[in-house]
């Protein structure tokens, strides 16, 4: 199919890989023990995600990430299901935070590794389409923060169109 | 499945084109198709040479001041009041308010006529609102005690009448629904809804921004107490939307803004108003875009209501016919182009609308995906979004081909089957 592609500058921010993450969305297998879970909500294109976590006092066992999105929302939830596990809560912030600042053009810090992440560095040239790569984060961050403060689930909703 | 005939025109969108400067420019090195206009219309170059003219002409506050600057910007103002009157077949030019938009006007009569409602009083809707036909009646219900009650969507995108005697009662008090559906395209029968609430001793507001644009519309004929659209979905400028009432209801309808121009005489303790419609029209108007508005119904009268609303049910039901024969693809609303305005919503279950309209931008192509503002509406159709064509005066089935080549390589470009080797 690759002799199909060529809406440049779209290769940037459909990369192949991440068109596979889309098409093969990993974490989507129910966990055997939740911990917290969160739900994030993008009302600009209705993407709906849930993000379940096992933690294990300060290690993230498993991570499941379901729900429906756009390609870029979903490459993101699942490049985060891969991502995460055996990571500590801290560093998961940290791969959030440092995401985040990647997605808002912003210098981000040195020494995260953020694996398959990088494929979505393009989408920063998209503005509209950041929070599509964000909301799987942005639910994460909230599933955690949740989890510090003892509460079994948290809600997340990007700021989106004015109805 | 064949290919559908190219529909007969009745006028020649090309042609029309040309008189829109925007519509000559590419997008992303592609000729732009603009398949947005439920959302907004380009504006032909006759309003913004009319929006020029205002400002290097007219410019001057209205209704006060006697120079001659003054008196022609009050002139304009209230031509496009007398324009969209006659338009729409208002009772009379008093009862055509100018405010910012068809929300405003919606919002207006959700807050002015809240006097007239109490605790347990009931508001029909339906299920298919935009949010701006929602929204204020939910901010209403909190305020009062109002209850709200709702006609729903059936599978054909119709709306469910058979529950519209149950629906209505003596506490009914309002009934507001929208003329056309700006996500299923849906034409509701709103003279049969208008006879059945008046019957219950109900009024009816109608939201026609989806419908005044595109075809004959009627304020007499249609039996609405309240009518509500917008200039920029007609062809005309952006800040400018219209409420058309009988002025003896307006009378019965409390202006929501006080400032200056809305009242008679103003003492330190208390006022009183002026007119209607002037009563509802505080503060100095948006008047260059109102005074350019009269620029786009000389467009539409050129072309006649009944010859934009044939262009548009041709085109429409040549776009209906070639996105069923793509085979995969769900259409939302009814399938007879004579049943619906100029749009139509679909959605491709292996590709996200999002994605979607990302990939026909890249080919020029200007379509909306989204919610449409109405997420009720989005959960009744079981989907997180949809994509919309929406058409107008200038689109062709040209423009109808570019889109659907377009949707083949977007499933080509994720790798999904077309079930076709072309």
């Amino acid at each position: 199919m690759s002799q199909e592609r060529g809406f440049l500058p779209l290769d940037e921010l459909y990369r192949e890989a991440v068109l596979d993450h889309y098409r093969h969305p990993r974490g989507r297998a129910p966990l055997p023990r939740v911990d917290v879970t969160a739900h994030g909500h993008n009302p600009l294109c209705g993407d709906e995600i849930d993000v379940a976590l096992a933690i294990d006092g300060e290690h993230i066992e498993a991570v499941q990430v379901t729900g429906r999105g756009c390609a870029i929302c979903t490459a993101s939830g699942s490049i985060m299901a891969e991502l995460l596990p055996g990571r500590t809560v801290a560093g998961a912030e940290d791969t959030a935070e440092t995401f985040r600042r990647l997605m808002h053009g912003e210098p981000p810090p040195t020494g995260v590794d953020l694996g398959d992440l990088e494929l979505l560095e393009g989408v920063q040239r998209f503005p509209v389409r950041v929070k599509c790569a964000l909301l799987p984060w942005m639910t994460l961050r909230d599933a955690l923060a949740a989890h510090r403060e003892g509460i079994p689930a948290a809600v997340t909703t990007t700021e989106g169109e004015t109805p | 499945m064949a290919v559908a005939p190219a529909p007969r025109a009745t006028f020649a969108p090309r042609t029309l084109a040309a008189r829109f400067s925007i519509l000559q420019r590419t997008v992303r090195g592609r000729r732009l198709v603009y398949l947005d206009n439920a959302a907004t219309t380009q504006k032909p170059d006759t309003v913004l040479a009319a929006l020029q003219r205002y400002y290097t002409h007219s410019n001057a506050n209205v209704h006060r001041g006697v120079h001659t600057l003054a008196e022609e910007a009050t002139a304009l103002y209230e031509g496009c009041r007398t324009r969209v009157a006659r338009f729409v077949n208002a009772p009379s030019e008093r009862g055509v308010v100018i405010l910012r938009s068809a929300t405003e006007a919606l919002n207006l009569v959700a807050r002015g006529w809240e006097h007239h409602l109490r605790e347990g009083d009931e508001i029909l809707l339906t299920e298919m609102e935009h949010h701006s036909n929602l929204v204020p009646w939910i901010m209403l219900a909190h305020r009062r005690g109002v209850v709200l009650r709702h006609l729903l969507v059936r599978d054909d995108g119709e709306l469910e009448l058979g529950a519209l005697p149950t629906l209505l009662s003596p506490r009914t008090r309002l009934v507001c629904l929208t003329h056309a559906s700006n996500v299923l395209g849906t034409i509701n029968p709103v003279a049969e809804i208008a006879a059945a609430a008046h019957a219950a001793g109900a009024l009816v507001v109608v939201d026609a921004a989806q419908s005044v644009p595109h075809m004959p519309v009627d304020f007499a004929a249609l039996g609405a107490d309240f009518l509500a659209f917008s200039a920029h979905k007609a062809y005309g400028p952006t800040g400018v939307g219209f409420l058309v009432a009988a002025p003896e209801l307006l009378e019965q309808l409390e202006p929501v803004q006080g400032g200056g121009e809305m009242i008679r005489e103003v003492h330190l303790h208390r006022a009183t108003w002026n007119d209607v419609p002037h009563r509802f029209e505080a503060g100095t108007p948006n008047i260059a875009d109102a005074a350019a508005f009269p620029a786009a119904l000389d467009l539409l009268e050129e072309l006649t209501m009944e010859a934009v609303r044939e262009h548009e049910v041709a085109l429409t039901g040549y776009a209906l016919q070639r996105l069923q024969a793509l085979g995969w693809l769900e259409i939302y609303g009814p399938l007879d182009p004579h049943r619906r305005s100029g749009l139509v919503s679909f959605y491709d279950p292996d590709l996200h609308p999002h994605d979607l309209a990302q990939l026909l931008d890249a080919e020029g192509i200007a379509v909306r995906a989204g919610h449409h503002c109405a997420q009720p509406l989005m959960r009744r159709l079981g989907v997180p979004a949809t994509a919309r064509a929406s058409f107008g005066v200038y689109n062709d089935t040209a423009d109808v081909d570019a889109f659907i080549d377009a949707l083949i390589a977007a499933r080509r470009y994720f790798g999904l089957p077309t079930g076709s080797s072309s």
